[in-house]
């Protein structure tokens, strides 16, 4: 994506810093005006100094900043998913589970918490397609999928995806039968969803740990589809 | 708000676009704003739904114009402000005032599993009676309130079908501006994407939204 979205993301990061700029020193000189945007306009300085004065009053452990930060960018993420799909694939008594009450069937598994605190699993098959999309803001479940990626967060994708789903899934590389019945799942409460992506043909062989290994984050969003050929990977 | 922000079914954001092996931050800043966020949320001076709204009060331009971790920042530190955990002085000193007393932080590193594992239930176990029934008809009401809701703009007025009740949960319309948890019945509710869009959407599709008892009306 780069020099497409995230080039844009990038301009549009600077364009913020020039235009933050002048209040800043509006603020700094005679302190008249606009103080809510007083705030450097680099983030990162902005960010170090306000973390340098909550540390300093209290307010917060650094040390809870980092484990945290270690366990979504380390421990937490969408191979925790690709194992319960592996598993709802392997055991259709699991799978009827994780449909009827996802977070007891997650809990077997040692998934759930922070995000994903009531859970919902929906089943793709060959005449139905789920799509997860948080329109109001970024909800995600992070208990099975980790943090969301960008183009998830993004504007493109929160403002379609409930408008015109396939035109969306095309843009991602997902392009729909016309006799397939998309389902839109907009997280407006504190349910988080995830999707059961279909189990591809030339798979029965496979064990679990195989199988997880083919299941993608962008299939348990509901942007993409497995492949029997794929090797897995964050994406 | 009807704000920038409730965005379902608008035009004109461009493609949507995928970055190949996206790391999970783009720049240390983004992963000490994530983690810092949670870390003063522990004091509990605010709620989840008060930190979304803040985040809904960016100016439009503003909203759009800048990244997912920028208004992560702005809102905390609003909130912060707003809290009186810290002054707008200290923020733009990045000093403790003269004479404040250091606090102990409530999210201690002992804690963090805790909380990941954990999190932070909005379900209750209040007896309320449900208002609908799965299979029921409903509209959702034609809300426009000026603060917080999760009823989006383009699901107001219309028809759908109850899928399912959840049960009980926190009411954010209220809870995000400290005036109670009023927990109720939330359910999904299935919207047929022509009752949503028009004779452009598949007849076969459908949008699912989250809405408590609140935000609907038998039809």
């Amino acid at each position: 994506m780069d020099g497409t979205r995230r080039g844009f993301l990038q301009a549009a990061l600077t364009a913020a810093g020039a235009a933050t700029t002048p209040v800043y020193a509006q603020a700094q000189g005679g302190g008249h005006g606009e103080a809510q945007q007083a705030v450097p306009s680099d983030p990162a300085l902005r960010v170090k100094s306000l973390e340098s004065l909550l540390v300093e009053k209290g307010l917060v452990d650094r040390k809870a900043v980092d484990a945290l930060i270690d366990t979504y960018e380390h421990k937490i993420g969408p191979r925790n998913g690709a194992r319960v799909v592996a598993r709802a694939w392997a055991d259709s008594a699991y799978k009827q589970r994780l449909l009827t009450n996802a977070d007891a069937a997650l809990a077997e598994l040692g998934y759930g918490g922070l995000q994903g605190e009531h859970m919902v699993a929906v089943e793709n098959s060959a005449k139905v397609h789920n799509l997860v999309v948080c329109t109001l803001c970024s909800c995600y479940p992070w208990p099975v999928l980790g943090l969301p990626p960008v183009w998830y967060k993004s504007e493109p994708y929160r403002s379609r995806s409930v408008i015109d789903p396939r035109g969306v899934l095309r843009e991602l590389g997902l392009d729909l039968p016309a006799d397939v019945e998309v389902r839109v799942w907009d997280s407006t409460a504190e349910l988080r969803y995830m999707v059961i992506p279909e189990r591809p043909t030339g798979t029965e062989t496979l064990g679990e740990e195989q199988l997880a290994s083919l299941v993608t984050r962008d299939a348990m969003i509901g942007v993409a589809k497995v492949s029997a050929s794929l090797t897995g990977g964050r994406s | 708000m009807n704000g920038v922000h409730d965005m379902g079914g608008m035009h004109g954001m461009g493609p949507a676009e995928s970055e190949k092996n996206e790391p999970v931050f783009h720049a240390r800043w983004e992963a000490r704003v994530f983690a810092l966020n949670r870390a003063v949320g522990a004091w509990g001076k605010w709620n989840i739904d008060a930190s979304r709204h803040q985040k809904e009060l960016i100016p439009p331009a503003e909203y759009l114009r800048i990244s997912y971790y920028e208004k992560f920042l702005i809102g905390m530190i609003e909130l912060l402000v707003k809290s009186g955990l810290v002054t707008r002085a200290e923020v733009e000193s990045g000093k403790p005032a003269r004479g404040s007393k250091k606090a102990t932080p409530p999210l201690t590193v002992d804690k963090v599993a805790v909380l990941v594992a954990n999190g932070v239930p909005a379900s209750r176990n209040t007896p309320v009676t449900p208002k609908f029934r799965a299979g029921q008809r409903v509209r959702a009401r034609n809300l426009n309130p000026t603060g917080h809701t999760r009823l989006p703009r383009y699901a107001r007025g219309k028809t759908g079908t109850i899928e399912r009740d959840h049960g009980v949960f926190v009411f954010p319309d209220t809870n995000a501006h400290f005036l109670g948890e009023n927990p109720q019945h939330l359910y999904s509710v299935r919207f047929g994407a022509r009752d949503l869009w028009g004779d452009q959407a598949a007849p076969q599709d459908a949008v699912y939204v989250n809405l408590w008892d609140d935000h609907l009306e038998p039809a």
